[in-house]
Order: C-alpha cells, then sequence, then structure tokens
C-alpha cells in the first residue's frame, strides 16, 4: 500500500487542469470558468475551491498566510494552513506584506496588497444571480448576455421596501465594465478594496465548481444607483478599542465582566502590527 | 518583546482530535479492518458505491477511521482519490457478462434462466436477533465450514456440469424488445464524460447524470426516486424489469506487448436495475401509443434500493416532465452527492461573525432610518 504523500496533495493533472482555468479566468475578468473540482480532506464549503487554487500555484519558493474572518489563529484557518504546509513544506507568516500567497475567507487584509502578491478567495456561492434564478443553464446564459436587470430589480425593490439597498456581504461588483461578480461574502467594507488592485484576486468555488478572477489594475464598480450610493458598512462613533483606529473593519464585542458593547479591529494581523509598532515607539 | 499572535486554534484543534479519537477507544477495543469488510459487508458496499473507490478494504478502513459515519467514510475515501492520477480506462464492460448471484424480475413470473433469489434480507422478518449477543468467531467459522461443506460444494458441482456461460443469463427485456413492445436502444458510441475530471456544465449528458447518480447518496437518491412515483411525478408505480447482482469482470486494454491487447485486471460486484416505465411512444406514422420506456441503474456493491430509485431519476431525467421536479437535473445532480450536501451544510458550523455583522449593520441601518419617517 502507497502511504506517501504528494507534493501538494493533488496529483499533477489535476494541478494543471486547475492552472488552465485561473489562466482562462484572469484572462476573461469576472467570468466563472467551470472545472472539475476535486474532493480535499477538508469538507466542501470549508474552503475546498481557494485550497484547490492554492495547492495548484504553491512553489516551494513560496511564502503562505491563511485567514479565516480576519484572523490567522481561527479553527479554520490553522486547520487549512497545516494541510498546505503539511503536504509542501512552504513557510507561513502572518504579516500581509511578507506573504506572497494569501489564502482568506470573508476579508481583504486591511494592508494595502502589493505587486506579485496574490490572494485567493475562498467562495461559497459564486453566481451573483442565484438569488434571482435557481437555474444555473439560465444564469449562464443570462452572463451570457450580460443581462443584470434581475440583479437591478432586486436591488429597487430592496429600495421600494426598506428605503435603501438591503445587500449585506457579497454585494455584487461589476468587473472590468462586463461580468457582474459575487466578490464571496467580503463585507461591503471591503469591495472598493478590489478596485485596481496591484495584486492577483483569484476567487475559488469547490462545491459549486467555479474559478474566476480580478487581474491587477483591474476596474471593479460595486453596483449601485445614481441617486442610491453604495454604502459600505457605517461604524459611526465606534473605534477599536485597542488601537482607536476607525478607518477598518471592527469586530463587536462583550465584556464579559461589565457586559459592556466594544468593538476591535478585526484583521488581527493588522492590529498586532499597529500595538508593535506603538510599543516601539514608546521604548525609544 | 512584542505582542504574538494567540496560538489558541492550533491547540483547541490538536485537542479535539484526540478527544475523537478517545470517543473511539474509550471501549477499550478496537474492531479489525477485516471484521468490517466480513461483518459489514451493506456498508462497505455503500460506502464504495458513493465515494465512487471500488476497495473493499480501502473502505472498511474509512468506515473504522470515521466511527462508522458513512458520510465520513465517503469523505476521506473521496479525498484519497484526488491524490491518485488516472492511469488507466477500463474498456467497454458489457453486462450481460455479468456472473449473477442473485437476479429478479417482478414483471414476469418465471423468466428465461429462472428467478434467483440469492443473498438478500427481503424476506427475513426483522426481528432482533439476540443470539448475535453470543455468537463468537468460532461460531461464525463453524457456520462457514459447514455451509462450504453441505451447500457451495453441490452448486459448484452442479455449475461445473454446465457450460462454460454458466451465470450468464438472458436479458428479460430481450422477450420485451423482441415482441416490439420496448424500442431498440439508439446505440451511442459517444466518449463518456468523466464527471471526475470534467467541468459539469448544463445541460448534462446521460453519461454524466449515470455517473452522478450512481455515486450518489443511497438515501437522497432513494427519497427522490421514491417522490418521482409516489405523487411528484407519474402516479403509477413501474415494474422491476430485472434486478441482478452479481460481479462484472473488468479488462484494460494496453500496448505493452507491442499489440493492442486487452488484460483482465480483475471483477467488481454491482448491482443492476432496469426499470419498466408505462409511456406514451410516437409510432412513424405520427400516431401515439402506450409502450414501455426504460430505466436503468448501476452502482457498486450490493445495494438494490439505490440502483431501483437510481432507474426511477434517471428515466425521469431522460424523459423529463417539467412539473415533475426529479426531472430537473440540476434539482437532482447538484444535491445527491454525499460530500458536497454535507459538507455545505456542516460549514455553517464555521464561525461567519464578518459576514453577520455586516447583516446586522445593515438591519439596524434599516430600522433607523424607518424609525425617522
Amino acid at each position: 500500500m502507497i502511504r506517501e504523500k504528494h507534493f501538494a496533495f493533488l496529483d499533477e493533472n489535476s494541478k494543471r487542469e486547475i492552472r488552465r482555468a485561473l489562466l482562462k479566468a484572469v484572462a476573461i475578468p469576472g467570468y466563472q470558468v467551470p472545472f472539475a473540482s476535486r474532493e480535499l480532506p477538508i469538507a466542501r464549503g470549508w474552503g475546498t475551491g481557494g485550497v484547490q487554487i492554492t495547492l495548484s500555484l504553491v512553489g516551494k519558493g513560496d511564502t503562505i498566510k491563511v485567514i479565516d474572518q480576519g484572523s490567522d489563529e481561527s479553527v479554520n484557518a490553522v486547520s487549512l494552513r497545516s494541510l498546505i504546509q503539511e503536504t509542501t513544506g512552504v513557510s507561513s507568516t502572518i504579516h500581509t506584506a511578507q506573504a506572497t500567497l494569501i489564502q482568506t475567507r470573508h476579508r481583504i487584509p486591511e494592508r494595502p496588497l502589493k505587486e506579485g502578491q496574490i490572494l485567493v478567495l475562498q467562495v461559497p456561492l459564486p453566481e451573483p444571480l442565484r438569488n434571482v434564478e435557481p437555474s444555473e443553464y439560465k444564469t449562464k446564459k443570462l452572463h451570457g448576455e450580460a443581462d443584470y436587470s434581475g440583479v437591478w430589480l432586486k436591488m429597487f425593490e430592496d429600495i421600494m421596501r426598506y428605503g435603501q439597498v438591503a445587500t449585506d456581504a457579497d454585494h455584487p461588483v461589476c468587473v472590468n465594465g462586463r461580468y457582474v461578480m459575487a466578490p464571496s461574502p467580503i463585507p461591503r467594507f471591503d469591495n472598493p478594496k478590489m478596485n485596481g488592485s496591484p495584486a492577483l484576486m483569484l476567487f475559488g468555488a469547490g462545491r459549486e465548481k467555479k474559478i474566476y478572477a480580478v487581474p491587477p489594475y483591474t476596474k471593479v464598480v460595486s453596483l449601485a444607483f445614481d441617486d442610491y450610493l453604495f454604502q459600505r458598512e457605517r461604524f459611526a462613533g465606534k473605534k477599536c478599542r485597542l488601537t482607536g483606529l476607525t478607518n477598518v473593519y471592527l469586530d463587536e464585542l462583550t465584556d464579559e465582566k461589565t457586559g459592556e458593547v466594544y468593538y476591535q479591529t478585526n484583521d488581527s494581523s493588522y492590529l498586532l502590527e499597529y500595538l508593535n509598532r506603538e510599543k516601539e515607539g514608546e521604548t525609544e | 518583546m512584542g505582542y504574538v499572535a494567540v496560538k489558541g486554534g492550533a491547540e483547541a484543534i490538536r485537542e479535539s482530535n484526540l478527544l475523537e479519537k478517545y470517543q473511539r477507544c474509550r471501549g477499550g477495543r478496537s474492531v479489525c479492518v477485516d471484521d468490517i469488510c466480513g461483518n459489514l459487508k451493506k456498508l462497505v458496499d455503500c460506502v464504495m458505491s458513493e465515494s465512487s473507490l471500488y476497495s473493499p478494504e480501502l473502505a472498511a478502513l474509512a468506515i473504522k477511521q470515521a466511527q462508522g459515519d458513512p458520510a465520513e467514510a465517503v469523505f476521506i475515501l473521496r479525498a484519497h482519490r484526488s491524490t491518485l492520477p488516472r492511469l488507466y480506462v477500463t474498456t467497454v464492460t458489457d453486462t450481460s457478462g455479468m456472473q449473477v448471484e442473485r437476479r429478479i424480475s417482478s414483471s414476469f413470473k418465471d423468466i428465461p434462466g429462472g428467478q434467483i433469489l440469492g443473498a438478500s434480507p427481503d424476506f427475513q422478518h426483522r426481528l432482533l436477533d439476540y443470539d448475535l449477543y453470543e455468537e463468537t468467531c468460532g461460531d461464525a467459522r463453524a457456520f462457514q465450514e459447514q455451509y462450504e461443506e453441505e451447500i457451495l460444494r453441490e452448486i459448484g458441482e452442479e455449475k461445473e456440469k454446465q457450460t462454460g456461460e454458466a451465470g450468464r443469463l438472458p436479458r428479460v427485456v430481450d422477450y420485451l424488445r423482441s415482441q416490439n413492445l420496448i424500442p431498440e436502444p439508439v446505440l451511442s458510441d459517444e466518449a463518456p464524460h468523466d464527471i471526475t475530471t470534467e467541468p459539469l456544465v448544463f445541460p448534462s449528458t446521460r453519461s454524466i447524470r449515470l455517473q452522478i447518480l450512481t455515486r450518489g447518496m443511497t438515501g437522497a437518491v432513494t427519497a427522490l426516486g421514491y417522490a418521482k412515483i409516489r405523487g411528484f411525478g407519474i402516479s403509477h408505480h413501474p415494474n422491476i424489469g430485472e434486478l441482478r447482482v452479481g460481479s462484472l469482470p473488468l479488462r484494460i486494454a494496453s500496448d505493452l506487448s507491442g499489440t493492442r491487447e486487452e488484460y483482465y485486471i480483475g471483477e467488481v460486484e454491482a448491482t443492476e436495475v432496469e426499470i419498466f416505465m408505462m409511456e406514451e411512444q410516437q409510432e412513424e406514422n405520427e400516431k401515439s401509443v402506450l409502450g414501455i420506456g426504460l430505466g436503468y441503474g448501476l452502482c457498486f456493491g450490493q445495494n438494490e434500493a439505490k440502483a431501483i430509485a437510481m432507474s426511477v431519476l434517471e428515466y425521469s431525467m431522460e424523459h423529463p416532465n417539467p412539473r415533475d421536479p426529479t426531472s430537473d437535473e440540476e434539482f437532482v445532480l447538484l444535491h445527491i452527492d454525499a460530500v458536497e450536501s454535507a459538507g455545505f451544510i456542516s460549514h455553517l458550523k464555521l464561525p461567519h461573525y464578518v459576514t453577520f455583522q455586516s447583516k446586522l449593520d445593515r438591519i439596524r441601518n434599516i430600522r433607523k432610518e424607518n424609525s425617522h419617517d
């Protein structure tokens, strides 16, 4: 019985097929490229699309960073990182600036990404039209004909009903003036970070078997009306309890002793770097 | 000394894994893989079928590792599959070459070659057998020896007397074809799509549908097949033309010897079902007549409910009726896979506080704005 582990788990033919799908995705920004998603030792819905992309791209010289909900240390981030490291032996970091390959779920890091970096986002539901059309065959046609009236109508109905567009995370974007794309459920706060980003952004949906991409310096516009503008989550009057930062995405937490609600920077490595810079400043 | 990240996640995972192992071992017993292979054959069959990996030993190992959870065992085997390169593809196997162990038709009292009940719990009364509490390996061995001595030897001698075609039986469906009640199939030499290496796009093809059905979750395939024949589809129930359980020989073609030759590489046990559905058929003069349509099911191992339900669903998608949910291939094919459905359902356990914060923001905002009105 063969018991050795293959480098980066997947067999080479599978990795090559995924890289081909990635090339096509980069060539057609925002277009969902179907691929024959492989099963992984982690469960569907737990990041298998992102992990397949990462495993297909990772080389021995890479430094990876894995985050889940903005944290490098949440259980799923730890679990995915150890799978990648155990099967490749590459080094990892929590520092956004030092990573060549960043796999993330639900967040784009606060520290602006650089040229040459690759951000891999895990996607549960890649189809931005799914809530207006359940059939895959039909949504594929709608994309082909750039018929996005369903999405616009949904937003218009929200305004009629609630006085504003009621999307939360995963607010749809238009990529390169052509395809409407689900940015994976990142908060609206992170949507603008995709526009003109110097880094390559790759999206993997393992269960739904789709790969798509936003190449560097691509125009990405969050859908909105001229008189109802796109709104990010607002943390008006709130700030990070540890750093006082206001221009970051915040977690809402409760102090167990006092019962008081407080806010804290969600991006844990950004928070850590900030605190350490401050501390160095004090000692100098 | 600066701040460092909390390493809670890694530690929690380590402890959780240990506790999971402790749960398996705390009775102080360990079931061996051979015991699972021998005593839990139906579970092994079900896991092999849903993983689309034929290896009783590995399936038994996965079952042990998964503490008997079939979905988890399937998950482990599917992941293992992803590490294996596709080295060969078997040549076409004609299932009429099946070495039949069991074969029944509910459509005719007697069929050419006869009904063969074979091994089945169908006519057992499902009463708890308390004697099994006391059964030892010695008891099992004694029964095995007695059965082999008294019964199997006799059957073996009888088979030897027959020709080389022993075990090969004519098909029930051929009889109805000869009477023009079932149309002759249109032969297709189109190479099947491989759902494990090619993207799934809709509308799909028959080879894709059959592959997804055969590795669908036994429970899901059975439930949807039931829905089709109970109320969300046809109102009359279909007839099993033929259900067979037996082993199929597999061969690969290779140029190793210099010329292209086929090599026998082993056999797999499978359940095969041909089901009869009443349907309207168009004759050449465009008159419609009542006829019999055929649904097909085939899966690894002995898994009869699944193979029957598969044949119903296969027919339902091959002859779609827009009113039937099971005729919508996306509805069926995208939801019956064990790894995908269990995976997505279980991912709800992952933290979602970033997106939930976004939802809260929206809800609070809408409430605040509306309270100004």
